[in-house]
């Protein structure tokens, strides 16, 4: 779904360059990815055609029909992002932060209940934790982590000290081995 | 959960930061356990999480090569293709920290026909870990491993001898074995190496001090990469920055915005811009919004001047006594990163740092055998290939010996026509002829020549498939203008091989540079106020685009003289398909040798639907 709509967003504004968040340490065929990458005429990726990308010099030559997907936070950690955030005082969404919020617990991930269009499998029940998200896509399909940390400075502490990954609660990332590869071939971000 | 009151992010960054984030490259072979390592060094310095090993556990079942144990490597081979083969085919990053530093590895491929994979990672390192299975001991490969990483300026070299648990840990193997590389990168300068004996797969000396080795005594390889010292004080020499960026925020505000480069700039300082030579003061110094006193090396800085200077992106700020180099003409190591052969004389798009400009390679001086480190001749480069070679750029630019700026001495070449980044370089030496030949002026102009013959001078370039009716229609054309008055000559490509470019065969190297010379002769007859018409086939576009950017806009006519390949082979006046199709004729254009048509020629005739007479009326009128 996400696909999708993005693509038909850039087929409607014909945009030369996109801009992106995405990091190289969230997962392993983003580690592959250049900071200016190249997608075909339908937002394909082909991971065994990047230019290379030596030094800070970059190619930003684009062919008919081509578009730069461009992430200049490439080399940034998640801890990275918590430091500037830090920083800089920069204000965030709540969800980010530790608060007791409905959930249920599906698959092992545990996933908010918001309002009232939330589907319920058979034998679910709501329980109330005080979760936070790490990462937020889109829903139902981003699950939150039990949390304490309900300050800038925990929540720092915390992914330091994490055991899990920072996408551990994208249920898109583990369809199946190579998933995010293949729908980044397709055009997802 | 309890207890996180304590924590203080500020003490905990700050320490962090101060030790710098270590940046090393990994070289070695799939067989030399390489990936094996870097999961390792990922996995004991606790940068694996429980969700990614569980997946590698499920991963190992289906692609793993160490049975029942998770297989390591699995942790960094990204893309399916690789996992699937059991090799790295990319460059991937890979970050990790202790509590002593941050690391970025890049984790890039051993085999020589990724070598432009680890020139890549290598480009940006400190560091580079040189894996050697301690079965095989030292192979071609590390010699090659080695010279590319000099070669592209990392200075610190770790000899990770790894399978140490396969050779019953012995002493006398690693010792025979980092003796025998010591002498093997005598003369590639490195500034310090450390040996390693270690075990990817068991841990031996990765994270922990290994209890297989007790005759070692040397520091364990996260130990050396916490304290190794690679940062040489960039910050007390000479100010210098290049010009990103020009930020007009307002009719009076101008900043200039780069990262510096090197030294330290404080305000009221006296800088020097190249390449116009202006000289002026520091006023302000921005960090982001926040005025400060003075920048140092590393920091994204924005500087306002005393007086209003143009100054251009590409453009230096340096210290009046480190102005860079300024040269149109140097010397460089070119590594070659198409699968499409380089073409010297073709034109190409050469960005240093942020500078673009027209260059052309004008001399290849040797290949290099990157193994043994000896050099070889050739006409020209293909995939992978490193060597020497001469740059000649379209203006003068600022520029640096690589080992003396990563920064401005180092650049990429960008074919023209299919925008790929076709070679990386790096500046050995300037060369000094460029200043000691001057443009001779001659007082009578182009100007002048044209209107004694009253004409406008121009040069109408017909191409097309050999037997298309170029020359025929060249000569018509001729006629035509010729009986009006006219002054015109025809460089025809049969006839200008008899003489100027006798010594040309019909590889893609020699039309390139037989397609250079006409050019440059065209342009020396439309300074001389004729109207030239060239009659080539002119194959490929990047030629026709170099012959076109010689001459002003509106003095260049693209004529396409478009012939199917079908009618010209039944024409075939000449009898030369004939022979290409028996193969009497190698590398004939449209049989096994590409032509690529213009895109937006000036003027475009289909000779099967008009007559050689009508196609000659339509350049006629253009030309009036």
């Amino acid at each position: 779904m996400k696909t999708q709509a993005l693509k038909q967003a850039l087929d409607n504004g014909q945009y030369d360059v996109i801009l992106a968040g995405a990091r190289r340490d969230e997962e392993k065929s983003r580690a592959k990815e250049r900071i200016f990458s190249f997608r075909n005429s339908s937002h394909g990726w082909d991971p065994k055609n990047q230019r290379p990308e030596l030094w800070n010099i970059f190619n930003t030559d684009i062919n008919p029909g081509e578009s730069i997907r461009v992430f200049p936070l490439s080399n940034w950690t998640e801890v990275d992002i918590w430091h500037y955030i830090y920083e800089e005082n920069i204000e965030l969404v709540p969800l980010y932060f530790a608060k007791v919020r409905p959930v249920v617990e599906r698959d092992g991930q545990l996933i908010m209940v918001d309002d009232d269009r939330f589907p319920f499998r058979k034998g679910e029940t709501v329980k109330h934790l005080k979760v936070r998200f790490r990462t937020l896509g889109c829903w139902p399909l981003t699950a939150a982590v039990e949390s304490d940390a309900d300050t800038i400075e925990k929540v720092i502490e915390e992914t330091l000290a994490a055991k899990g990954s920072e996408r551990e609660g994208r249920l898109i990332d583990s369809d199946s081995i190579g998933s995010m590869e293949k729908k980044k071939r397709e055009g997802y971000f | 959960m309890s207890a996180i009151s304590e924590f203080n992010p500020s003490e905990y960054f700050k320490k962090v930061n101060a030790a710098g984030t270590l940046r090393f490259i990994t070289c070695g072979s799939v067989d030399d356990g390489k990936s094996t390592v870097i999961g390792r060094l990922l996995l004991d310095s606790k940068n694996v999480f429980e969700d990614q090993l569980s997946a590698i556990q499920m991963e190992s079942t289906r692609y793993g090569t160490q049975g029942e144990t998770p297989d390591l490597a699995l942790l960094v081979d990204g893309l399916q293709a690789e996992r699937e083969q059991g090799i790295t085919i990319d460059v991937a990053y890979r970050y990790f920290s202790t509590d002593k530093r941050r690391y970025i590895v890049a984790d890039t491929p051993g085999h020589k026909q990724y070598t432009r994979n680890m020139a890549t990672g290598a480009s940006t390192a400190d560091l580079a870990v040189i894996l050697i299975d301690a079965r095989k001991g030292i192979l071609e490969q590390t010699s090659r491993h080695s010279r590319i990483v000099s070669m592209m300026g990392v200075k610190h070299v770790v000899l990770a001898v790894n399978k140490m648990d396969l050779v019953e840990y012995s002493e006398n193997i690693f010792l025979e074995i980092t003796t025998n590389y010591l002498a093997s990168i005598e003369e590639m300068g490195f500034s310090s190496v450390e040996a390693i004996p270690v075990s990817g797969l068991k841990g031996d000396n990765i994270f922990v001090e290994s209890e297989n080795m007790a005759w070692y005594e040397g520091p364990t390889l996260i130990e050396h990469l916490d304290t190794v010292d690679i940062h040489s004080d960039e910050s007390a020499l000479p100010f210098r920055m290049q010009v990103q960026w020009v930020n007009r925020l307002d009719a009076d505000f101008r900043g200039f915005c780069g990262v510096v480069d090197k030294g330290t700039l404080v305000k009221g300082e006296e800088v020097v811009i190249s390449p116009s030579s202006i000289q002026t003061k520091v006023k302000t110094i921005f960090l982001g919004d926040k005025e400060v006193d003075e920048v140092s090396a590393g920091s994204a800085a924005q500087l306002v001047f005393d007086e209003e200077i143009d100054i251009s992106r590409g453009d230096v700020v340096s210290s009046l006594a480190n102005r860079p180099i300024l040269s149109d003409q140097f010397c460089a190591k070119l590594l070659w990163t198409d699968d499409k052969p380089m073409q010297p004389g073709r034109q190409y798009k050469l960005k240093l740092g942020y500078k673009e400009v027209k260059a052309s390679i004008t001399e290849i001086k040797y290949l290099e055998d990157v193994s043994s480190g000896s050099q070889l001749a050739t006409k020209n480069f293909q995939l992978n290939d490193i060597g020497m070679v001469n740059i000649s750029v379209s203006e003068k630019i600022n520029i640096e010996p690589y080992s003396n700026s990563r920064q401005i001495g180092s650049f990429i070449l960008v074919d023209l026509v299919s925008n790929q980044t076709v070679a990386a370089g790096m500046v050995e030496h300037v060369l000094r002829r460029s200043t000691n030949i001057h443009w001779q002026r001659i007082a009578i102009g182009r100007g002048f020549r044209s209107l004694q013959k009253s004409q406008t001078s121009k040069c109408v370039w017909l191409t097309g498939l050999s037997g298309a009716g170029k020359s025929t229609i060249a000569n018509i054309v001729d006629q035509k203008l010729s009986s009006i008055g006219k002054h015109v000559y025809i460089l025809d490509g049969d006839n200008v091989r008899h003489g100027l470019n006798r010594d040309l065969g019909f590889t893609e190297t020699d039309r390139v540079e037989n397609v250079r010379r006409v050019s440059e002769v065209a342009k020396l007859f439309v300074d001389a106020g004729l109207i030239v018409i060239v009659s080539f086939i002119s194959p490929f576009r990047s030629e026709r685009k170099l012959a076109r950017s010689l001459f002003d806009d509106g003095d260049f006519i693209e004529v396409f003289v478009d012939t199917s390949i079908d009618e010209c082979e039944k024409r075939d006046i000449k009898g030369l398909y004939a022979k290409a199709r028996q193969g009497d004729l190698l590398n004939f254009t449209g049989i096994d040798s590409p032509y690529e048509p213009p895109v937006a020629p000036e003027v475009h005739v289909k000779t099967e639907f008009l007559s050689a007479e009508e196609c000659a009326d339509t350049i006629v009128e253009t030309l009036m």
